[in-house]
């Protein structure tokens, strides 16, 4: 049903923030397959008719109240962070614009 | 890119072409916490200091939904004729981006909260023209960064950048119109007039503070052109976050006119977002369509989904306080208004001013007065709408008041009004302040007066002979000297007296 | 610490590391031993033996003495915080915890330790359980063996040559090793339930929804569930009950009173199975299954038969299809969950020389940060979510998820419980299927239906497999809430099971040998 071409891995790559290395470009491309091939099985069962299940659980309306809770400190938020300044995460320059 | 001298005249383009527009407005709600946590929704605070793990999408961390934000987005949705839907999902929008602390976007795809309404715009000359809405859904917004290094804080050329998660997370109502066809050469102005009308009917349910400059509300206007004669859309570009009322009619305008110029040409419209930029009036190239990321938007597995029973929206529908629409008529019988004043009213957006001025104990003729007229202007001076000026409808009263009471003129009615608009504080402040009063002391008017009769004898000598009309030349005189300080209606008196005609 | 501390003579000893987590409850709770000594021997043997099966990423001592000497405290005001006050416990490092690192056994996260407590960790603390500290496994829960984690593999105590199964498989060889009493561990497709059969312990997955999520690092969110393991099934009733219920901060949370799983185990004990109907999965078990687990199977089926079960065969013909749907579904939400690991706000950051974009560096950070599994499970998914795949792979697959949820409520129309064997195979040898992950992902074939329906599942040991002497696991699955008919039904077949033979399974573990 599938054969995952290099360039595919290498989009999905780019889509997935992974740089791969070439090597990895073709070892991704031949498991991909693999596993393609034995997960595309799902459709071989003839499902028109079927609801898509999205939830293990039959609950709906599960809602919160609008009140203020305690969050984190400024420097709990900061502590992990691999960069900061003026109180803010620091980042390298973006180069995408925002979506 | 186009220089404005090649571009087409507007009126050449809709003698071509007919625009198709599509309004998406973001909306931030103003709840008390965010989306999906209990942080507090709040503008303004120290960076990073309304975070918590589940906005900062640490590892782990789980949303909630905000039962009241559901609450806001159904009762918008019923305000804007909408259907409600019986059950819908929340979605993830996978792209990566630094201000978007998990990297997707919980949103809403292809399962709106709300759909099929519609919304009736009146225009400037109280035309009204039915905007179509498709479907309104629930977002949350995303951090802020800013840009370090490089010229003028932009993302272009900046050495790195610093994100503050504050607004991450926050409730967004994004609302999107049917493609807006056969508005013609009002395309323009019916955008505006939809935004504007839309902010004040999300004002009048207090459920934003829809302040375009602080971006609790934000539009993006799609536009594109179909040539006269035929069907269908052309390619369309998306300019996006438009900052003001007048930006959105700008920039619309001049998309048309770009984009008539390059069909004109025999070149194609590039499917892409554009900037406006506000002292240009212009729109310049952003990102290509299709490069755009593919958003693997699925169901998202940690929120279940709502199912409003009709019970429910029903009693919310309860809820919806007087519509603009049905507000205006009201004010128009209660204050006895001829159409055209309404017009003027609703067109400076200034009837939920007036109407807070007046139940704060001014007369309607008055509010409207200074509302419409010297406040329109004051605001068209500084290019901010009227009602983000900073004057309060009390104040305003407050004012009016004192000139009710003689112990202001009009002319330093205005100079405390400016001194409050100045942030000076309150209207008594402000003359405290700058011991602003009404000359009502006789005997000073009086050798005003004096003056201004021996000054003007012609004048002089038609009153005494009985001709009252024209003490206004003397009452104009003793107005000037006094520097508008004087109690015009008593110098007209002490006029009238000094030559005997009382 | 001092070297010369006395190790336990280990398996069968009568030491306090041999003893169950209920016997060792009861003797704090008599005063016969104190949380302290309980505590100080768990930790004692867990340095002795640590260098042969590294089942921890993090061991705290003196926290754990501490919170050991609150639960004494506790006990002798009067005011015990739970049952299982004083008793140590192994905690899976997915589980979110403010006094320890949690790395999820990712180089993306080494060092980092969260600002807040995940709600498990905040219910044990609550119950005066004591953290000995945090477990291996495979990274971000990815894995059926525990090679995947990035700070090297666990073995399994039973064959150190083996896999201790995964992704817990640092919690499942911590109770095969006397290392812990109790364990957390957290299953998305299996990494409960496998890692407790292939090391002879007991594990369940609650319920989805009936244990909180809330600072579980998601692997996949609509499969994820955390839940007890335990040496014997009596454990894992009473730790079930410490961390279940509903919590606000976990919107798919259960809003459902807990099953009394407890008193079902506890009932269960007394061997008596009349009246229970017991339906054996004609799909699991047959042709590819390892012979010494069929075998095994078939001699735990006639246990539950001499108990008084009534034992019929249903068919549940979509589960061939769970493997696929499973190895769709679980990378594509992995592929959005995993999305926030991007060196921005916490864990590791690569290649931020100054010159390199955010793009660059998240890049960079993610293709060094991540392990090869990790990487190959968000590529599947992000295929399988793209534009012009959806339909095909994920739509597909939740259409099967609706198909096997059918087939398990035909089959509980007939039922109380189904079983099966809970793996093909016995523990297989570290590196034997690495470069294989078809044949890695077919250790999770009987467990995955029940992670898909979202319904409780458990397994318990049933003995060793003739051919290579290793422990296999006999799978019982209930319906959602229904939880406690796991217990009862598992402690039933444990006391039988343990009445066979002279002596109880775990006494048969080999003695490792300590440094």
């Amino acid at each position: 049903m599938s054969t995952i071409s290099r360039d595919e891995v290498a989009h999905l790559a780019g889509l997935a923030r992974l740089a791969v290395s070439e090597e990895e470009l073709d070892t991704f491309a031949g498991q991909l397959d693999v596993i393609l091939d034995s997960v595309a099985r799902v459709g071989e069962v003839a499902a028109d008719e079927i609801p898509p299940t999205s939830h293990a659980v039959p609950v709906t309306n599960v809602f919160r109240t609008d009140e203020v809770r305690d969050g984190l400190s400024r420097g709990e938020a900061l502590a992990g962070a691999p960069a900061t300044e003026e109180n803010r995460f620091r980042v390298p320059r973006i180069l995408n614009e925002e979506a | 890119m186009t220089a404005v001298a090649e571009i087409m005249d507007y009126d050449e383009v809709l003698r071509r072409f007919d625009p198709v527009l599509g309004l998406e407005v973001h909306v931030e709600l103003s709840t008390a916490t965010k989306m999906f946590c209990g942080c507090a929704n709040e503008f303004g605070a120290e960076p990073n200091t309304r975070v918590c793990p589940v906005c900062l999408g640490m590892p782990g961390a789980l949303p909630v939904v905000n039962g009241s934000a559901v609450e806001s987005a159904i009762r918008i949705g019923l305000a804007l004729d909408c259907q409600v839907a019986e059950w819908c999902r929340f979605a993830r929008k996978n792209y990566f981006y630094p201000d978007m602390p998990k990297n997707f976007q919980t949103s809403q795809y292809d399962e709106p909260i709300v759909f099929d309404g519609g919304l009736d715009v009146v225009l400037d000359d109280g035309e009204t023209f039915r905007v179509g809405i498709e479907r309104a859904h629930m977002e949350e917004d995303t951090g802020k960064s800013s840009h370090v290094g490089g010229a003028s804080g932009r993302i272009h050329g900046a050495e790195h950048s610093l994100l503050d998660y504050n607004r991450a997370g926050v409730p967004l109502i994004e609302i999107v119109t049917k493609p807006i066809t056969g508005a013609g050469e009002r395309a323009p102005e019916i955008a505006r007039a939809y935004v504007t009308a839309l902010r004040d009917l999300l004002r009048s349910m207090g459920v934003s503070d829809v302040r375009m400059d602080q971006g609790s509300l934000r539009c993006d206007a799609n536009v594109s052109l179909t040539p006269k004669g035929e069907s269908g859309f052309g390619t369309r570009t998306e300019t996006k976050n438009v900052n003001s009322f007048r930006s959105i009619e700008r920039a619309v305008r001049f998309e048309m006119r770009r984009q008539a110029s390059l069909l004109e040409n025999g070149s194609e419209i590039v499917q892409e977002t554009r900037h406006f930029d506000e002292s240009t009036g212009e729109t310049s190239s952003g990102r290509r369509k299709e490069e755009a990321e593919d958003y693997r938007y699925f169901p998202e597995p940690d929120l279940v989904p709502i199912a409003p029973s009709r019970e429910w929206v029903e009693q919310l529908r309860g809820t919806l306080p007087e519509m603009p629409w049905e507000r205006r008529k009201r004010v128009q019988e209660q204050w006895g208004l001829s159409d055209e004043e309404l017009r003027d009213l609703v067109n400076a957006s200034a009837l939920d001013l007036v109407a807070a001025t007046v139940d704060a104990g001014a007369s309607p003729s008055e509010a409207r007065s200074w509302w419409v007229a010297y406040l329109s202007q004051r605001a068209n001076e500084r290019g901010v709408e009227l009602a983000e000026l900073s004057v309060t409808p009390a104040q305003v009263a407050r004012v009016i008041e004192l000139v009710g009471e003689g112990k202001l003129t009009h002319k330093l009615a205005r100079q405390v009004i400016d001194g409050v608009l100045e942030d000076r504080g309150e209207p008594d402040e402000v003359i405290a302040a700058d011991g602003i009063e009404v000359v009502s002391d006789d005997s000073s008017l009086q050798a005003a007066v004096d003056e201004a009769l021996a000054a003007q004898p012609d004048a002089a000598e038609k009153i005494r002979g009985g001709k009252v009309q024209a003490a206004g030349a003397i009452v104009g005189a003793v107005m000037k000297a006094t520097q508008g300080q004087a109690d015009a209606k008593r110098v007209r008196e002490l006029v009238l007296a000094a030559c005997g005609q009382q | 610490m001092s070297s010369t501390t006395s190790v336990p003579d280990g398996p069968g000893s009568t030491e306090l590391t041999g003893l169950a987590a209920s016997e060792l409850a009861a003797k704090i709770a008599a005063g016969e031993v104190s949380a302290v000594e309980v505590t100080r021997a768990h930790l004692d043997r867990i340095e002795a033996i640590e260098p042969a099966v590294h089942a921890f990423l993090h061991v705290d001592r003196e926290a754990a003495l501490d919170a050991a000497r609150r639960a004494d405290e506790q006990r002798a005001n009067g005011t015990p915080a739970s049952p299982l006050a004083g008793v140590p416990l192994a905690l899976k490092d997915v589980l979110t915890t403010t006094d320890m690192p949690t790395t999820c056994g990712s180089r993306m996260l080494e060092g980092w330790t969260p600002p807040y407590d995940s709600t498990v960790a905040a219910r044990l603390r609550d119950a005066g359980v004591v953290v000995l500290g945090k477990t291996n496994m495979d990274e971000f829960a990815m894995g059926s063996s525990t090679e995947n984690s990035a700070f090297g593999p666990t073995r399994n105590p039973w064959d150190t040559d083996r896999i201790p199964g995964g992704s817990g498989g640092g919690s499942s060889a911590a109770l095969a090793a006397f290392e812990a009493p109790l364990a957390i561990g957290t299953d998305t497709g299996g990494s409960i339930r496998q890692p407790a059969a292939v090391t002879g312990t007991v594990g369940v997955k609650p319920t989805y929804g009936g244990v909180s999520r809330y600072g579980l690092v998601a692997f996949s969110s609509s499969l994820d569930q955390a839940g007890p393991c335990g040496r014997t099934v009596l454990d894992a009733a009473m730790l079930h009950e410490v961390i279940a219920g509903h919590d606000p901060m976990d919107s798919t949370s259960v809003d459902a009173p807990v099953p009394k799983v407890t008193a079902a185990a506890r009932d269960g004990a007394d061997g008596d199975l009349r009246g229970v109907r017991v339906g054996v999965v004609r799909e699991f078990g047959g042709e590819g299954y390892q012979q010494g687990v069929r075998d095994s199977f078939r001699t735990a089926v006639d246990t539950l038969t001499s108990l008084g079960a009534e034992v019929v065969e249903v068919s549940c013909p979509h589960f061939e299809y769970a493997l696929g749907a499973y190895y769709l579904i679980a990378p594509s939400e992995c592929s959005s969950n995993l999305a926030r690991f991007d060196a921005m706000r916490y864990g590791l950051r690569v290649g931020d020389d100054g010159t390199r974009s955010t793009e660059e560096v998240m890049s960079l950070t993610r293709e060094q940060g991540f392990g090869p599994e990790v990487k190959r499970r968000i590529m599947l998914g992000t295929y399988a979510l793209s534009s012009g795949y959806y339909d095909a792979y994920y739509g597909q697959a939740q259409k099967v998820r609706t198909l096997i949820t059918r087939d398990f409520e035909a089959a509980f129309g007939q039922v109380d419980v189904l079983v099966s064997p809970t793996t093909p195979t016995t523990a297989f040898r570290i590196g034997e299927r690495v470069d294989d992950p078809m044949a890695m992902y077919r250790a999770d074939l009987c467990t995955i239906p029940s992670n898909l329906a979202g319904n409780a599942a458990m397994s318990v040991p049933s003995g060793l497999s003739t051919e290579d002497g290793m422990p296999v696991g006999l799978q019982i699955m209930a319906p959602a809430m229904a939880d406690d008919r796991l217990y009862r039904v598992g402690a039933a077949y444990e006391a039988a099971r343990d009445a066979a033979s002279e002596v109880s399974l775990l006494d048969r573990v080999p003695r490792l040998e300590v440094a």
